[in-house]
């Protein structure tokens, strides 16, 4: 199994990535994730599983309830965290660079 | 066309560095740093202030299709050499990732080229990573369609 993959097929979903950006900040139960979302619970269970499954998310029992967190060591792992970062910022020049190439000084 | 844009974030430090070669002359990329109507069209941010000046403050804010705030940040102005250099803080409104300093210098190569070098400076290493991961998950681009389309669904 290509788990490298699977991580990358585990953030290519916008719901899972705003999963991550919910809990990033602080751990959360399933239910309190699931609570800013208009999508239907069990689809929210689904994708914790997967985000659990590929490790970008660990589970911790807190007395009865189950805490979802990030896993920063796993988050590092995934290779290059830097590329959508370089690409975002590459994207912004190359916009830049496009209009100030047909820039007229307004006189 | 690959690759034009270069960062270095070394692990275990605390800054990165943004570097970029254009094909513009240095005053024209200087320009599009300095006027609002330009920069809201390549960082696909509402320019609400800036004042290019020493002392100087800027505020930036990006609304989605509703009219909601999806990103606002501001920061003051500590340096404004034109066609030389903008030093500046960057805080991000609302979002755990502390302020970085950034020193932006702008480099004439040739009379059409120009290189453009942010060196940004965060309160931690570990704030430096947990942002870079946050554009991972996230994309700091809040222009970006599909993250409007999705950050509308959180409440």
């Amino acid at each position: 199994m290509n788990l490298r993959r699977d991580v990358f097929q585990a953030i290519a979903d916008p719901t899972r990535r705003a999963i991550l950006l919910l809990v990033a900040t602080q751990a959360m139960t399933a239910g309190a994730i699931a609570s800013n979302f208009d999508t239907a619970r069990p689809t929210v269970s689904k994708h914790l599983a997967i985000l659990t499954a590929c490790e970008l998310l660990q589970q911790e029992q807190n007395g009865r309830e189950i805490y979802y967190h990030i896993n920063a060591r796993k988050m590092k792992e995934v290779a290059d965290f830097i590329e959508p970062f370089r690409q975002m910022w590459d994207d912004r020049f190359n916009k830049l660079e496009a209009i100030m190439k047909n820039y007229k000084p307004k006189k | 066309m690959e690759n034009r844009t270069k960062i270095n974030a070394e692990s275990g430090k605390q800054d990165l560095h943004i570097i970029r070669e254009f094909e513009l002359p240095v005053d024209l990329l200087f320009k599009a740093h300095e006027d609002p109507e330009i920069i809201e069209q390549w960082m696909g941010t509402h320019v609400l202030k800036l004042e290019g000046k020493k002392h100087g403050s800027w505020q930036y804010q990006t609304k989605n299709q509703e009219g909601k705030v999806m990103f606002q940040a501001n920061g003051a102005i500590h340096e404004w050499i034109p066609n030389e250099k903008i030093t500046r803080t960057f805080e991000m409104e609302n979002m755990p990732f502390g302020v970085t300093l950034e020193l932006i210098t702008f480099e004439k190569l040739t009379d059409d080229t120009s290189r453009l070098h942010i060196h940004v400076i965060y309160e931690s290493g570990d704030k430096r990573d947990q942002n870079l991961k946050m554009g991972m998950v996230q994309g700091i681009n809040m222009a970006h369609d599909q993250l409007q389309t999705v950050a509308g669904k959180l409440k």
